[in-house]
C-alpha cells in the first residue's frame, strides 16, 4: 500500500473516533447538566478545554454558555476539531484513498458528511441536537462494522484501526484530566455529591454500565482511575486502546520502533500510583502520558508514512 | 439553424394522432407532445418512436408526473451518494458538483453499432501507425500525404519522443473518440482525443444508477451490458509491461484529488484493483527504473496509466515547475523500463488540423477507405481553403487547431458581426492554428426537462483501447447540452449525460 493513502486512512480512523467522541461528550454532558444540583454542575465551558481549543473559541464568542458551546463544538467551519470539520476531514481522507474501502464505506461516508451539513445550517434545538448526535454516533459505528464485515482485515485496514484506537486514548485522557480537575481538591466538602461526580466521569467515556459489572464497590476515585486507565477488557480504557494500536502493530512491517514507544505509554499506566493521582498529580500524569501518545503518532508517521529520502531503492529488477 | 424544437399545445401525438385526455389533467400528465426540430435519436422523421427505442418510449409514457420525477430525484440521489462528481473552479475556490444526469436514455441499434465500431478501429488503428511513423522515419511526410509544415507547426509533436519504439508501434492506448449525428442521420467523428481522454466512469455510473432505478426496463430490453471495460483496460495496461510477470504492477497516476477529473482516476484504480498514485508517491532510480513509496518501502512500477498532460509529466523533460509529475519519469520510458499509457506525444495526432487529414492517413496506411466520416473541415493553412472560410465564415464553424472542452470557437450563424470580423482577422494572423466546418444539424435527443420532455442536443464518445488487442466500448458515453438550443456538451460548461444502450432488435418486429 502507498505511504501517502496509509496516511490517509490512519487520518480517517482518527477524524471518524474524533467525530463519535464528541458527539458522545456533548450528550453526556447535557445529561449530566441535568442530573447534577445546579452549583455542582460541569457547565459547558470544560468541553471547550477539552478539545484543545480555548484560544480560538474566546475569539469568537464572549460567553460560554449551551448554545455557544453547543455549535462551536458541533458546527462551526473554523473550528477543526468540530464534529462537521471532523466529518469532513474523515471523507476528504478516505476520498483520497477510497479505491481501498468498499464501496458502500465511501458512499455512507460521503453521505454521512453531506446530511451533516445539511441538518447543522438549520437551527438545532435541544431534542433535535440530541437525536442529530445519537444518529451520527450510531453512523460511525455502523461504518466501522461496514468495514469490519465487508473489507478484508488486510494493512489498510490496520491502519483505520490504528487511528480510531490512537485517537479514543487520545480523547479518553483529555477527557480525564478535564473532567476530572475539580474533583481533585477538597474532596471532603463535597462528600454528598462525590459519588454522584465520579459517576459523571464514567458517563463521559460511556463507561459507567461497564464499571458496575467489573466494579462492584461504591463509585470512589482512585478505583474510577484505574478502570478508565487500566482495565485491558473495557475498549475505551487507556490500556485497551494501547493493546489494540499494538495489535494492528503487529501486523505491519518495520513494527518494532512504533511497538516500544507503546510499550512504554502502556509501562506508566501500569505503575502508576492511582491513590497519589487522585491526590493531585493526575494533571501532570496526564501530560506526561499525551506526550507519550505523540510519541507514538511520531513514530508511526516516520516509519510508514513519511519514509525517509535517504532510504534509497533497490535498484534494478526487484 | 433552426431554433430548437419545442412543445406547443395542440401539437399531434407521436403515436396515435391528435389526443385530448391528457391535457385535461395537467397536475399528472406529462407533455408528451414531442417534436423535434432535428434528426432524433429516439425519434423517427414521421413522430413515432424508433424500432430499439419503441419499448422505452412506450414504457416511459406510462408513467405519470409523479412516477417520473420520482425516478429522476432517485437517479439524481444515486448519483449523489456514489459521489459522482467532478470539481468546477471559480473565484471563490472550487467545489464537488454532480454532473446532470438524465434519465432518458441514448438508443442505438446494435446493427449501427457494428459499423461504427469497425470504423474505430480502423481509424485508431491507422492514427497509431501514423504517429509511430511521425516519431520514426515519417514515410507519410516523404511521400507528400502529410504536409512537413502542418507537422512542423504541431504543439503537441515532442521532440523528446523521437526514435522510441513502444509495444506493438502504438502511442493512443486509450482514445476517445467524439461522435455526432448529423441531419441526414450519419454519424461523423467530430474529433479525437488521445491525451487523456476523460469520461468513462461515467458511462459506467450511469449504467449503474439506471439498473437501480429502471431494473423493469433491463429485464423486458435486450441492452448490452458495458461493464467489463475496468477489466479490458487493466489487460491494455497489462500487455505493456517491459517485465515478464503474471501480475505486472499497474498504477494509475493522477494530478491529485483538486483535478476536474479525480472521481474517475480513483474510481478507475478501484475498479481495476490497482494503486492510485500522484507524482509525489514515484521516483526513478539511476538504474532508469520507477518505484512507488508504500508501507513495504519501495516497490517496482511496470505500468503507469497517466492521467496527467505530457506538459507536467516529468520536469527534467518538460516543464521545469511540475510538483506533479516525476523526475526521471522520460528517462524510464525512453529506457523501456516502463509502460506508459497512453505514450507521451501521442497527442499530435489530435490537432484539429491533422484530424482533417485522418481520411488520408487511413488510405496511406490501411489501403481502406474511412468506415466512419470525418466531417468536412477546410484548412486555413491551404490559401484556397482560406478564402472559403473567410468568405463563408457567417456559415461555418472555426475551431482553433489545439484547443478543447468548446473554448475559444467561432460558431458564424449566432456570432455578432463583430465577432466575426475578430475571428477573421485572428485567422489572417495564424492561419495554421485553424480550421472550419460546417455548422451541422446536430441530433437531439429527448430529455426531461422540468416536468416537460423536451429535444436536448447530444453527442456520444465511445473509448477505442489499444494493446496487443483492441476493443471499443459498446456504446459510450451520451453527453447532452442540457440548454435549450445550446450545443455545448462540456461538464465544465454545464453539460450533462444519459445513459447509453446498445440494443439488439433482432427478433423484433422492425
Amino acid at each position: 500500500m502507498l505511504s501517502r493513502v496509509a496516511e490517509n486512512l490512519y487520518w480517517y480512523g482518527r477524524y471518524l473516533e474524533r467525530a463519535e467522541d464528541l458527539g458522545r461528550m456533548v450528550n453526556v454532558n447535557a445529561h449530566l447538566m441535568l442530573d447534577l444540583p445546579g452549583r455542582l454542575a460541569p457547565g459547558w465551558a470544560p468541553l471547550v478545554r477539552i478539545t484543545g481549543s480555548q484560544a480560538l473559541f474566546d475569539e469568537l464568542h464572549d460567553v460560554a454558555e449551551e448554545r455557544q458551546v453547543v455549535r462551536f463544538l458541533l458546527a462551526e467551519p473554523r473550528h477543526g476539531g468540530s464534529v462537521l470539520s471532523c466529518l469532513g476531514q474523515a471523507r476528504e481522507n478516505l476520498q483520497a484513498a477510497r479505491d481501498l474501502v468498499p464501496r458502500e464505506v465511501w458512499e455512507q461516508t460521503n453521505d454521512l458528511y453531506l446530511a451533516a451539513r445539511e441538518r447543522l445550517a438549520g437551527p438545532l434545538g435541544k431534542r433535535a441536537r440530541h437525536e442529530f448526535i445519537v444518529s451520527v454516533i450510531r453512523r460511525c459505528q455502523q461504518l466501522i462494522g461496514m468495514l469490519a464485515d465487508t473489507m478484508s482485515h488486510d494493512h489498510a485496514w490496520d491502519f483505520i484501526l490504528l487511528g480510531r484506537y490512537h485517537e479514543r486514548a487520545d480523547m479518553t485522557t483529555r477527557i480525564l484530566d478535564v473532567r476530572s480537575a475539580h474533583l481533585l481538591r477538597g474532596v471532603e466538602d463535597i462528600q454528598p455529591f462525590d459519588q454522584l461526580q465520579w459517576m459523571s466521569v464514567l458517563k463521559s467515556l460511556t463507561a459507567y454500565q461497564m464499571y458496575r459489572r467489573h466494579v462492584r464497590l461504591r463509585v470512589n476515585g482512585p478505583d474510577v482511575l484505574r478502570f478508565l486507565l487500566g482495565n485491558p477488557m473495557f475498549p475505551r480504557s487507556v490500556s485497551f486502546c494501547l493493546e489494540a494500536v499494538a495489535e494492528r502493530l503487529h501486523g505491519l512491517p518495520d513494527h518494532e520502533a512504533a511497538l516500544v514507544a507503546v510499550g512504554r505509554a502502556q509501562r506508566m499506566i501500569d505503575q502508576a500510583d492511582l491513590e497519589r493521582l487522585v491526590d493531585g498529580g493526575l494533571s501532570a500524569f496526564v501530560d506526561r502520558l499525551q506526550l507519550e501518545l505523540i510519541g507514538i503518532g511520531d513514530r508511526i508517521t516516520v516509519t510508514w508514512f513519511r519514509t525517509a529520502p535517504t532510504a534509497a531503492p533497490v535498484s534494478g529488477n526487484a | 439553424m433552426a431554433a430548437d424544437g419545442v412543445c406547443f399545445s395542440g401539437l399531434t401525438d407521436p403515436e396515435s394522432g391528435p389526443r385530448g385526455g391528457l391535457k385535461n389533467d395537467p397536475s399528472d400528465a406529462l407533455d408528451w407532445c414531442y417534436r423535434s426540430d432535428f434528426c432524433d435519436e429516439l425519434i423517427g422523421p414521421r413522430g413515432g418512436p424508433r424500432v430499439a427505442a419503441r419499448r422505452v418510449w412506450k414504457y416511459l409514457r406510462s408513467l405519470d408526473r409523479h412516477e417520473l420525477v420520482e425516478r429522476r430525484e432517485a437517479c439524481e440521489i444515486a448519483a449523489l451518494v456514489a459521489g459522482i462528481t467532478f470539481r468546477v473552479y471559480h473565484d471563490e475556490g472550487s467545489a464537488d458538483r454532480a454532473m446532470p444526469f438524465d434519465l432518458i436514455p441514448r438508443i442505438i441499434s446494435l446493427r449501427e453499432w457494428e459499423r461504427t465500431r469497425a470504423g474505430l478501429e480502423q481509424r485508431v488503428t491507422a492514427l497509431n501507425l501514423f504517429i509511430d511513423d511521425l516519431y520514426g522515419d515519417q514515410k507519410i511526410v516523404a511521400d507528400g500525404v502529410f504536409p512537413a509544415d502542418v507537422l512542423a507547426g504541431s504543439v503537441n509533436f515532442r521532440e523528446q519522443c523521437r526514435g522510441v519504439r513502444p509495444r506493438y508501434g502504438v502511442w493512443a492506448h486509450i482514445c476517445g473518440s467524439d461522435l455526432v449525428r448529423d441531419a441526414d442521420g450519419t454519424l461523423y467523428v467530430l474529433e479525437d482525443n488521445l491525451r487523456v481522454p476523460s469520461g468513462v466512469s461515467y458511462m459506467l455510473e450511469n449504467r449503474q444508477v439506471m439498473k437501480k432505478v429502471f431494473p423493469e426496463l433491463f429485464e423486458d430490453i435486450d441492452i448490452l451490458p458495458v461493464d467489463d471495460y475496468p477489466a479490458r483496460l487493466f489487460d491494455t495496461l497489462a500487455s505493456l509491461s517491459p517485465r515478464p510477470a503474471d501480475y505486472p504492477v499497474v498504477v494509475v497516476l493522477t494530478p491529485g484529488m483538486f483535478n476536474s477529473a479525480y472521481f474517475e482516476h480513483a474510481w478507475l484504480a478501484q475498479q481495476m484493483g490497482v494503486e492510485l498514485v500522484e507524482g509525489r508517491d514515484l521516483i526513478v532510480d539511476d538504474h532508469d527504473c520507477v518505484f512507488m513509496r508504500t508501507i513495504h518501502g519501495f516497490e517496482q512500477v511496470d505500468v503507469i496509466y497517466r492521467r496527467i498532460d505530457d506538459a507536467f509529466l516529468d520536469p527534467d523533460a518538460f516543464r521545469e515547475d511540475s510538483l506533479l509529475g516525476v523526475k526521471g519519469l522520460m528517462r524510464a520510458w525512453r529506457a523501456g523500463r516502463v509502460g506508459l499509457a497512453n505514450a507521451p506525444g501521442a497527442g499530435v495526432a489530435d490537432d484539429k488540423v491533422v484530424y482533417s487529414y485522418v481520411p488520408d492517413i487511413i488510405r496511406y496506411y490501411l489501403d481502406q477507405d474511412p468506415l466512419v466520416p470525418n466531417v468536412p473541415t477546410w484548412r486555413c493553412s491551404i490559401r484556397s481553403e482560406l478564402d472559403h472560410v473567410l468568405a463563408n465564415i457567417d456559415q461555418l464553424v472555426v475551431k482553433p487547431a489545439n484547443e478543447s472542452g468548446g473554448y475559444g470557437m467561432l460558431i458564424g450563424p449566432h456570432a455578432t458581426r463583430k465577432e466575426r470580423d475578430r475571428f477573421k482577422k485572428l485567422i489572417k494572423a495564424d492561419p495554421r492554428n485553424y480550421i472550419a466546418q460546417p455548422t451541422l444539424a446536430i441530433s437531439t435527443c429527448p430529455t426531461l426537462v422540468g416536468a416537460q420532455v423536451a429535444p436536448r442536443h447530444v453527442d456520444l464518445r465511445p473509448f477505442i483501447l489499444s494493446g496487443d488487442q483492441q476493443y471499443v466500448t459498446t456504446g459510450g458515453l451520451t453527453r447532452v447540452a442540457m440548454r435549450a438550443g445550446s450545443l455545448v456538451v462540456n461538464s465544465s460548461q454545464g453539460g450533462g449525460s444519459k445513459d447509453t444502450w446498445i440494443v439488439d432488435t433482432n427478433g423484433e418486429a422492425g
